[in-house]
């Protein structure tokens, strides 16, 4: 199953090869992980997107909290919570594919960030399943390049990972 | 005053009261061993290889309790000390190892010398850090301790440019170390502990099975409490042993892959099974499905959570200091009123007896050559069982495991996760050094030996009077026995050819060297070799190159599935 987990970890180089170092030599998948200092500077914030059976998913929480770098860790997916993934497009826009471009980054709410005479860039948020549901709708050949940051997640409401 | 970053790191050696560093200088630590020159409380040991340097650390802290230290150069230092760093890792050994590393500015450029030690490391220490500021040596060696020694105990590698060694800083070594990251749970669960207790006191065919963590955690005497209360039978993984007196008729033995029949066959049928700072690992269970064919209840005590339900699932898990856990037990088992199946218990006992007698460790004792397993009795009973017994991995260190009958913890030494030849001699090293008035002893085969034979040239420098037992049968033996068992007796580059005359080679080096060919001159040569109290003596006794340890699980069969002898 699918599991999204939160990491609040200290600002140290080579945390984040501790980390990937840990799935990488137990053999975890890693669908995304995504990190960046917190409000608090001494912290960094991970979001890790894997999956594996109950049994696998307990082992990756107890080896994560067995990282003397990591502070907290939650499983976002045993509760409510939110997750979005921010996605860059740049697309070819020209002739009619120009007008149906825009068209698709409004219905998407998407935004356009960078317009040349041949290419729109736009910016896209949302839940992994709305970004793939973008690159289904646009025909392969107009896309020249994507990039994805992968998950982020925060719990809703008071489900709050802080020190 | 400022000092420089080499005096910091030796003031907080002292400041540990660090009795022993072992290590090997090189160009990027020179500034520490300029310090560690001019001062006498802490004393180096000089290796003549740096994987030793890390053994005899290692070997230090086991026998002795307290953190070994390990002070190695930057590139070739390090990436020798892996395998001695992988080894404390595995067998959850504090130990910390300093290493140099080349100036700050040239990291990152191929400098020479120079390998990223943190990289490198990190996947078998602890933790690691890389010190890039003179003021934060202090604080970064009180981690390095206090990691190492706390929670589940491991190596810590502290990796410090050359640049930074020479840089002047205050002194300031902390009195105490507070982790935000890093909290290990000691006080188990008190309504685990009851749960646990309920379910022992419920139980027709109970077992308890302990392991390092026992010896580790220093809850020997707590164990040995329990089990008597208890009366259940015990048994012990490789590591666990002398944790609980071998002599004990509640005592099973050894379990796993070279266990007795009695212990396995428990271990399998209970209803009810108690696992102490042991984890379930491959050669102590097998195959874990095969485990799970019969049912039956675990409670498990360990310090380390990730442990818990990792390869088996656990009904009622613990999380703990052993010691206190134990206490805790027998502090509710002392005040509760529930009262055992005694009858069960009984008829379960006389099951295991039947077991016993199966007699799975017997050997052919009227052999015209010597048996190994005969050496070991004889060595057990030379030293009255109250030798230090370190040994290398293969063979002999399953003789020795089954045959030296442990009654103490921290007696016996030996890699039993990472399995690395090569440990036996310089962790004695260590023990001998922690323990100067005892007996140490190393069981080793002929081709593990070869593998820190120079350590020999260390101990002659130090005096160290280790007697050395070789079980020379001139075969891996171990690698031979399954390629008799599992590769249609194929021996496929396992026999030793060209060894070195083990007596000759001994002397060469300083010390004394007996070789012993018949199984009349065992007891007398052994008798001989411990009279000779300040030498380190050699014994090469040329053994029979046939025999298997026995019983034996074979890979991917469950703990009832052992071949017998």
């Amino acid at each position: 199953m699918r599991h999204i987990i939160s990491v609040l970890l200290e600002n140290e180089p080579g945390a984040l090869s501790r980390v990937s170092g840990l799935f990488s030599a137990r053999g975890y998948n890693i669908e995304s992980l995504t990190v960046a200092p917190t409000e608090d500077a001494t912290l960094s914030r991970m979001t890790i997107v894997t999956s594996g059976s109950d049994d696998v998913i307990e082992q990756i929480n107890k080896q994560l909290n067995k990282l003397v770098d990591v502070v907290k860790v939650i499983d976002l997916s045993e509760g409510d919570h939110i997750e979005r993934e921010l996605m860059l497009v740049k697309v070819r826009a020209v002739g009619k594919d120009r007008e149906e471009m825009k068209r698709m980054a409004d219905i998407f709410r998407g935004r356009i960030i960078d317009v040349t005479e041949r290419d729109y860039t736009i910016e896209l948020t949302g839940s992994g399943s709305k970004l793939d549901a973008f690159l289904k709708a646009v025909s392969r050949e107009v896309i020249l390049e994507t990039v994805r940051t992968g998950a982020s997640g925060i719990g809703r409401g008071d489900r709050v990972l802080k020190l | 005053m400022e000092i420089s970053g080499a005096e910091i790191v030796v003031r907080c050696l002292q400041a540990e009261n660090v009795e022993h560093v072992f290590g090997y200088p090189g160009g990027a630590v020179l500034f520490i061993y300029d310090e560690l020159f001019k001062q006498n409380r802490v004393k180096h040991v000089l290796v003549r290889h740096e994987q030793a340097a890390v053994h005899a650390a290692d070997g230090y802290a086991r026998a002795s309790g307290r953190v070994g230290v390990a002070l190695v150069t930057s590139g070739p230092g390090v990436t020798n000390a892996v395998t001695g760093i992988a080894t404390a890792y595995m067998d959850s050994i504090p130990v910390v190892i300093i290493t140099g590393q080349v100036p700050t500015h040239a990291i990152g450029q191929d400098a020479f010398q120079e390998v990223d030690t943190v990289g490198i490391t990190r996947p078998c220490v602890k933790h690691n850090f890389l010190v890039k500021d003179v003021r934060d040596i202090a604080a970064t060696m009180k981690k390095a301790f206090y990691l190492a020694a706390s929670g589940r105990p491991g190596p810590i590698v502290v990796d410090i440019p050359k640049d930074v060694t020479a840089a002047k800083a205050r002194f300031d070594y902390p009195e105490s170390i507070g982790m935000r990251s890093y909290n290990p749970v000691t006080k188990g669960h008190g309504g685990q502990i009851k749960k646990a207790l309920s379910l022992l006191m419920k139980a027709e065919r109970p077992m308890i099975y302990t392991g390092g963590g026992v010896v580790l955690g220093d809850a020997t005497k707590e164990l040995t409490q329990l089990v008597r209360k208890l009366g259940f039978p015990c048994t012990s993984t490789l590591m666990g042993l002398g944790g609980f007196p071998a002599s004990d008729a509640q005592f099973l033995g050894m379990l796993g892959m070279h266990g007795t029949y009695e212990a396995n066959m428990a271990m399998q049928h209970c209803d009810v099974l108690l696992a102490i700072g042991a984890r379930f690992d491959d050669r102590v269970i097998g195959n874990p499905k095969h485990f799970f064919d019969e049912k039956r209840k675990i409670i498990h005590i360990d310090i380390d959570p990730s442990s818990i339900s990792k390869r088996v699932r656990v009904d009622v898990p613990i999380v703990g200091d052993v010691r206190d856990v134990l206490q805790e037990l027998l502090k509710q088992l002392g005040s509760g009123s529930a009262k055992q199946d005694a009858a069960s218990l009984k008829t379960w006992w006389a099951q295991i007896e039947l077991w016993r007698a199966r007699d799975s460790l017997k050997y052919d004792r009227a052999s015209p050559l010597i048996k190994p397993q005969f050496v070991i009795q004889k060595l057990h009973e030379t030293t009255r069982g109250e030798a230090y017994v370190t040994s290398d991995v293969g063979q002999h260190q399953m003789w020795a495991a089954q045959f030296y009958k442990f009654e103490k913890p921290r007696r016996w030494i030996n890699s039993g996760g990472l399995g690395t030849m090569g440990f036996g001699m310089p962790a004695a090293m260590g023990v001998q050094l922690a323990h100067p008035k005892d007996t140490v002893v190393c069981v080793t085969g002929e081709s593990s030996i070869m593998m820190c034979i120079q350590e020999l040239s260390t101990c002659k420098q130090y005096r160290l009077p280790l007697k050395i037992v070789n079980l020379n049968n001139r075969y891996m033996g171990m690698v031979r026995q399954w390629q008799e068992f599992f590769h249609g007796n194929r021996y496929a580059e396992s026999y030793m050819d060209a060894l070195p005359d083990f007596v000759r080679l001994a002397e060469s080096f300083g010390h004394v060297g007996m070789r012993i060919e018949k199984p009349g001159d065992v007891e007398a040569a052994l008798a001989e070799a411990f009279k000779r109290k300040s030498d380190l003596v050699f014994m090469d006794f040329i053994t029979d190159q046939a025999e298997n340890v026995y019983p034996m699980i074979p890979g991917g069969k469950g703990l009832s599935e052992m071949i017998l002898v």
